[in-house]
């Protein structure tokens, strides 16, 4: 049979799920390193450079990463475009806030505010990365003082009050949309058990609002640390 | 009571459609949603008009066939109800009331309110069964020993009806949970394990086929399947079709 496995509506959300449990744990990982420059500098300044020039980190574990954001994307916009093709005459009246949350409606929405943001984060951190790394060749993540450069380029990115505003509003939209995805996903792999299943709810409830809060926390931390 | 309906009215499939506002009046609140309805087209036949169409069949909530998407809600306000179980009460004197068929592009209306919900039954045909040779021989149902948790839960699955409200209700017209409950009833009973694997992949293939959305996990369905069908058979079917998939030939 040409229409089995990762292709039909069943292995696409399956897959759809995997990425999104990839990237969350992504973010735990990224978001323990960034908490590390408000209570320990020199330890962020030390992971960051080891994050930075590891050969397994920036070879093989990046490639994956990048993967995963931009199969996560894509896919996601494919499944958008296919679902909304699945009703083509809308009703006249439709009440769907009376069974569904709002979350669970517009991760469309939601996602794609999330993916704007990675982009402004791609220019604000990544490609001044890949510049100075790969293109000037500069691996030493040493500042002109002979110092590691990272906490200061990243103080030096929220000393600006509009880019704080945008940082904070990006997570506001990622806190909506793991509300739902982080749940979601396990019930997509099929793990939906009487006893688990309100555990995992409430774990992804708390990972919803944790991780997003303390991102926020950070950079209002270095914009007032550097505006008292 | 008296009301205002709004009512999707559409000549045959090729015809476009619009909504059209009927005024019924003296309406009792004991009456079910599809006596009121009765009432209405008793009203436009005697004047002369085309009456509605719309599908029912048993009228105490078995059949699934009244397949109504009312007031923004497939089969209206009330939860764990088929249209023919909803009662007037539920209104007010005076409300305006939709009244539209079930919308998906798998669902196709025929006429008015009546859509063609077939592709239910191609989905089943592809294998919503067990081979069982019935000539002859039959076989005691206790010589198979089934534990008692397990035959409740296929028996929950089992319940559904086929009447689509889940495809009706879901934002992507999704059809998991109908074919979570019919992959679910088979895949807890020893006899529907002998052609799980095949029965997951080709329902599922089927579904695809005829148009459905993908499932994004809104729970929708559940709350408005009129015989509490859960998400957990939907979960059921992931796994069933993740095991399926990574393990067939």
């Amino acid at each position: 049979m040409s229409n089995r496995k990762g292709t039909t509506s069943v292995g696409r959300k399956i897959l759809m799920a995997l990425s999104g449990l990839f990237l969350i744990v992504f973010l735990l990982q990224h978001c323990t390193i960034n908490f590390l420059s408000v209570v320990a500098p020199d330890a962020f300044n030390n992971v960051s450079h080891f994050m930075g020039t590891n050969p397994l980190i920036q070879y093989a574990l990046q490639p994956v990463l990048a993967f995963g954001v931009f199969f996560h994307l894509i896919m996601g916009i494919y499944l958008e475009r296919k679902n909304r093709s699945a009703r083509p005459i809308k009703y006249a009246m439709d009440k769907p806030a009376t069974n569904s949350s709002w979350m669970s409606r517009n991760m469309i929405i939601t996602g794609i505010m999330v993916m704007l943001f990675l982009a402004v984060h791609f220019i604000d951190f990544w490609l001044p990365e890949l510049n100075t790394k790969f293109i000037q060749g500069d691996m030493s993540g040493l500042n002109a003082a002979g110092e590691f450069r990272y906490m200061e380029e990243m103080a030096h990115k929220f000393d600006n009050g509009g880019r704080v505003i945008l940082y904070v509003l990006s997570f506001v939209f990622l806190s909506l949309h793991l509300l739902h995805g982080f749940q979601s996903a396990f019930q997509s792999v099929g793990f939906n058990h009487n006893k688990y299943t309100p555990t995992i709810k409430r774990l992804g409830n708390l990972y919803a609002i944790v991780i997003p809060a303390v991102f926020i926390f950070i950079a209002l931390f270095h914009y007032f640390n550097q505006h008292a | 009571m008296d009301l205002v309906l709004k009512i999707w009215r559409q000549k045959d499939a090729e015809d476009k459609g619009k909504m059209v506002a009927y005024n019924v009046t003296d309406i009792s609140e004991h009456m079910s949603f599809l006596e009121m309805l009765d009432v209405l087209n008793e009203q436009l036949v005697s004047s002369g008009e085309e009456p509605v169409a719309f599908d029912h069949d048993c009228r105490e909530g078995i059949c699934g066939m009244c397949s109504l998407y009312i007031n923004g809600e497939a089969h209206g306000p009330d939860r764990g109800v088929t249209t023919c179980q909803l009662h007037m009460r539920m209104f007010n004197d005076g409300d305006t009331i939709f009244i539209e068929p079930f919308r998906a592009k798998a669902f196709p209306v025929i006429k008015d309110l009546v859509v063609d919900r077939s592709a239910f039954d191609r989905i089943q045909q592809a294998g919503g069964y067990i081979s069982v040779n019935t000539s002859g021989n039959t076989q005691d149902a206790n010589a198979i020993p089934i534990p008692k948790p397990d035959a409740d839960e296929a028996m929950d699955a089992a319940t559904c009806i086929g009447c689509g409200a889940c495809v009706a209700t879901c934002k992507n017209s999704s059809a998991m949970l109908f074919v979570g409950a019919k992959v679910s009833q088979y895949a807890l009973l020893p006899q529907g394990k002998v052609e799980a694997k095949d029965r997951v992949m080709n329902m599922v293939n089927q579904m695809d086929k005829e148009g459905f959305g993908n499932c994004t996990n809104t729970g929708a369905c559940e709350v408005e399947c009129p015989k509490g069908i859960s998400l957990t058979t939907i979960a059921r079917m992931n796994r069933e079709y993740l095991s399926a998939s990574v393990t067939e030939d």
